[in-house]
């Protein structure tokens, strides 16, 4: 065993563990990370967009020197069918500010820099390291873990776990359910690197300014899912992801579905002539709030998605990880300058300072979308968006047939394909889940 | 619409950098006469195709070329299908740009 001692041990090297680690070993406690990867960084996969305020609550000046690709000056939605895709652009000069809000990053490049936060405040960052278990006294309560290291057990008066979608630790020890196929989405990505000037010119662009694409409709071949292109300075991240118990239930491949999006004639063009350098495949929890488990217990925490913590109607994530994450660390730091125990009754304070910050009244809010989605997935995701395009097509071609008639096809393509009742119905449900 | 080929899953995963353990992989396939339909998913669901049907029928997986996504895990573990665990620290894919 490792004699050392520590106030805490973190489990984890991504957005919610290293803002963990940070806010402790700021606060003075005598922090241990560890981290699989050969670096903070080297198993994380995101899309991936960096909201600004979240990161500013850690690292002020984080401007000064974080590897920030793009700041995000316009939003694009598309709904596609098989040969089209209806779009909603927002574009707007204000997001050229001097404090931009989002950004494009890379998430190894970014958390390689997080981390060096992490060591500069004080913390020990143990690299090539994998948690294996952890370790409890008679009374059950955690007092820290095993590492596949040589006498690698380690103590600590509290264990965060910060181990992701996947984390294993967690439900090996019984403290959280595994995730469920129907609750966690894969996403498939590559990063397509072409020249900076190409870049800016098909996505019209000037400067570090950039765009974010996201999509969704017959790509996901009636699966609940969500396809996406980010513009980064010198690469183009592009991914689509579905919900795991849909590609369980379809047989589609994951990389199927990825070559299908990348050739689809709205997207072709805006990779063209790119190189390919990297594949990656991740988890993202999809549960929403009803699928959060209990975030404490004798001796432990859990923070960022190994709490299911993710938006998935925002899109938001790594700023519920950080935002978590900080949380967690405050109601630690409190409770230890009390010199009170890490016990449940005390770090129910993580808990109650979570329900009050924007990620629990957000992930409330969608509580019913999760369910929604997935039960009418082939509704949302292939016959709409087939609608919408025939509708918009419809509108667009002028074909000497009188308006009047045009709307009349319309509305009729509407109540063939899903009947009045079945329209209202979707609606309802949506309007209810949203509210 | 003329007919093209997807790129191969071994071409892809050609462009990632990997740090195997030769001879310890981390995921292992229970042995079983007839696979599962969880298991028999996994051909086309894993990402980088580490699942494969051998000739006498059973499902076999080779971890090279995984990227770690634990898709089998949450799929296949609770029925006993395989046995899931993270790499050793250090080894396995390592994403220089995740």
């Amino acid at each position: 065993m490792i004699e050392e001692r520590f106030d805490a041990i973190v489990v984890g090297a991504g957005m919610a563990g290293n803002a963990a680690a940070l806010t402790m070993a700021e606060g003075g406690m005598k922090v241990l990370q560890l981290e699989r990867g050969e670096y903070s960084g080297s198993k994380n996969v995101q899309g991936a967009i960096l909201y600004a305020d979240m990161l500013e609550k850690l690292v002020p000046d984080f401007r000064e020197d974080a590897p920030l690709e793009r700041h995000l000056v316009e939003q694009r939605f598309w709904m596609m069918d098989d040969r089209s895709h209806t779009g909603l652009h927002y574009r707007s000069e204000d997001f050229n500010e001097e404090k931009p809000n989002r950004y494009t990053i890379i998430r190894a490049q970014f958390d390689k820099w997080f981390s060096q936060k992490v060591r500069e405040a004080g913390a020990t960052v143990l690299c090539e390291t994998t948690v294996t278990d952890l370790v409890r006294d008679d009374s059950g309560k955690v007092i820290g873990v095993k590492t596949d290291r040589r006498d690698g057990e380690i103590h600590g008066d509290i264990v965060v776990l910060a181990e992701g979608v996947n984390g294993m630790l967690g439900t090996r020890a019984g403290l959280r359910e595994r995730p469920k196929p129907e609750k966690v989405a894969l996403a498939v990505k590559e990063m397509h690197f072409l020249p900076r000037e190409t870049i800016e010119a098909r996505f019209n662009l000037r400067g570090d300014e950039g765009v974010v694409i996201e999509a969704v409709g017959t790509i996901s071949r009636g699966m609940t899912g969500m396809g996406f292109i980010y513009a980064n300075k010198e690469c183009i991240s592009l991914g689509i992801g579905c919900l795991v118990a849909d590609f369980q239930r379809t047989g589609e491949t994951p990389y199927g579905l990825l070559d299908r999006f990348k050739r689809h004639p709205s997207v072709a063009p805006l990779i063209e002539g790119s190189e390919v350098k990297e594949y990656s495949a991740h988890l993202i929890p999809e549960g929403g709030f009803k699928a959060i488990p209990q975030l404490y217990g004798k001796g432990w925490v859990v923070i960022g998605d190994a709490a299911q913590l993710n938006n998935t109607i925002h899109r938001e994530g790594s700023n519920l990880a950080m935002t978590s994450g900080r949380i967690a660390a405050e109601a630690i730091l409190k409770i230890k300058s009390r010199a009170q125990p890490m016990i449940p009754q005390n770090l129910a304070l993580y808990k109650k300072m979570l329900d009050e910050s924007f990620v629990i009244k957000d992930l409330r809010k969608y509580k019913d979308m999760p369910a929604l989605m997935h039960t009418r997935s082939q509704n949302f995701f292939l016959t709409y968006p087939q609608l919408v395009s025939k509708a918009m097509q419809n509108f667009v071609r002028v074909d000497g047939t009188p308006k009047i008639d045009k709307e009349k096809l319309t509305l009729k393509s509407f109540t063939n394909a899903r009947s009045r009742s079945g329209l209202f119905g979707d609606a309802f449900r949506l309007v209810r889940a949203w509210r | 619409m003329p007919i093209e080929l997807f790129t191969r899953v071994e071409d892809k995963l050609f462009n990632n950098r990997y740090l195997v353990d030769t001879g310890r992989p981390h995921i292992k396939v229970r042995p079983h006469a007839k696979p599962s339909p969880q298991l028999l998913s996994m051909l086309k669901a894993c990402p980088a195709r580490c699942y494969e049907l051998s000739e006498d029928g059973q499902v076999e997986a080779t971890v090279d070329g995984c990227i770690e996504c634990g898709t089998c895990r949450i799929i296949c573990e609770e029925s006993g299908d395989i046995e899931w665990s993270y790499p050793r620290g250090g080894y396995g894919v390592l994403f220089k740009f995740g």
